[in-house]
């Protein structure tokens, strides 16, 4: 399984994904530069992702603590996510993804 | 710098997170005299900054606790040995004395003399975050800023404060009163602040005395880092310039290395490489423990940070009472450790 992060600089990377792992580590795990400062607990804001339209929906949708931790970010759009609190499985296989301004 | 305002002491701890609270203990029992040192301006560090309500399982015989309470429950240990604490200040340089001591200067012009420094300084000084608008540097210190030193400098001025957390409501409601205008720019109508300031901030829009603008900031328009306009869209439509003197941007803190990449050090991919007997770095005299460090298996635990302080604690000892046979003993059992802890007539 595998999914399609495109990096800071606009390339596209074909990592391989995890079943149960956060996009986040799949991201880090594939060296692909995020910052995730806090690690994943929802606190900072730094692994923030735009999610490829055609797969918003796919995901379940972020909740309270997720949305407010967004405020952190930076040119948050309706696609934004933090990758730490998007969990693989296998129906995720494909999803793609960009690295957001502030993340790297 | 006048030495009348010099600080002599045993060790510095250039951070105070776990870490760097943990070694406080450890030289203690080991006859060292600590100052610590801290941008934020409380103890805790990530414990305090990024998840002081969020639970931690893996501290050993501890099931269970927040960052706060872990951080209480450190200065409760340390208190014994009645560290120093220097707050809302960033280590900014070290030198050598020609006495053979370590100089340690902060930004805010404390100069500590010292026999070992220790770095606990986990993924850097907190700074606040910086928006990945191009050219914004320019700007900085002149027309945008990221916290307010003197109110005064914003009287009659049109001010634009973006965010929508605690420092953001807060310094709307301080500084409307004395701006020209004061509007907040947030990129959604709702706000992670007290209930109490979202409802002052939306009394005072409702009484037409500031503006709120809910999109995201793009790009600054000025020259000479005198700012003009900044400019505002929802998603990726414009949605025009908003007219500004001054930007106060909140978006929360991140953590930089800093000034301690320029300590001449070795660092390798902004970690310190510590031998793992005792966890000095490569320069004598100066230890890294904790997230800052890296040695082969490194996992960045709090727990393992606690472990490093240890082992640094013996080498340390050896630094500092060079005349004195390290003697390796149990709080159990040691009516010795027992009295520096204050505690040898609860456990006689």
């Amino acid at each position: 399984m595998r999914i399609l992060c495109t990096d800071i600089d606009g390339k596209e990377h074909e990592l391989q994904a995890t079943d149960e792992w956060s996009v986040m580590e799949i991201i880090r795990e594939g060296g692909i530069p995020i910052l995730a400062q806090c690690g994943g607990s929802c606190a900072c804001a730094t692994c923030h992702v735009y999610i490829d339209p055609e797969w918003k929906s796919k995901l379940p949708e972020p909740n309270e603590e997720e949305i407010g931790m967004l405020d952190g970010a930076f040119d948050v759009t309706g696609d934004s996510r933090l990758a730490c609190q998007l969990i693989f499985n296998e129906k995720l296989n494909g999803l793609k993804l960009k690295l957001a301004p502030g993340s790297v | 710098m006048p030495d009348t305002n010099l600080i002599t002491t045993d060790a510095v701890i250039v951070g105070a997170g776990p870490v760097g609270l943990f070694s406080v203990f450890e030289l203690g029992l080991n006859d060292i005299k600590c100052h610590l040192i801290d941008i934020l301006d409380r103890p805790g560090g990530q414990c305090a900054e990024l998840y002081p309500e969020k639970p931690i399982y893996d501290i050993p015989a501890v099931p269970v606790c927040t960052g706060s309470e872990l951080t209480e429950r450190l200065l409760e240990q340390i208190k014994p040995f009645n560290p120093h604490f220097h707050f809302s200040q960033m280590a900014e340089s070290l030198q050598k004395t020609p006495e053979g001591l370590w100089r340690l200067t902060t930004d805010a012009g404390t100069v500590i003399d010292s026999k070992i420094v220790v770095l606990a300084c986990g993924g850097g000084s907190f700074v606040p975050k910086r928006p990945p608008i191009k050219g914004i540097e320019a700007y900085e210190g002149k027309s945008v800023f990221y916290s307010v030193r003197k109110m005064d400098k914003f009287r009659d001025k049109n001010i634009v404060i973006a965010g929508g957390g605690d420092s953001a409501l807060d310094w709307t409601i301080n500084l409307q009163p004395i701006a020209k205008r004061v509007t907040l720019l947030h990129r959604r109508d709702e706000f992670r602040a007290a209930p109490d300031s979202v409802l002052k901030m939306r009394a005072l829009v409702a009484e037409g005395k500031m503006d709120l603008k809910i999109a995201n900031l793009t790009a600054l328009n000025g020259a000479d880092g005198q700012i003009e306009t900044l400019t505002i869209q929802e998603e990726n439509k414009l949605l025009g310039h908003l007219p500004c003197d001054n930007l106060l941007a909140f978006y929360g803190l991140t953590m930089k290395l800093g000034p301690v990449a320029n300590f001449g050090i070795n660092l390798h991919e902004n970690l310190i490489p510590v031998n793992t007997a005792d966890f000095e770095s490569s320069t004598p005299g100066i230890f890294a423990i904790g997230d800052i460090n890296s040695y082969a298996g490194k996992m960045k635990l709090i727990l393992s940070g606690f472990h490093e302080a240890a082992l640094m604690a013996k080498k340390a000892f050896a630094i500092i009472h060079p005349d004195r046979r390290y003697r390796f003993q149990y709080t159990t059992s040691s009516s010795d450790l027992q009295g520096k802890l204050g505690v040898a007539d609860a456990a006689a």
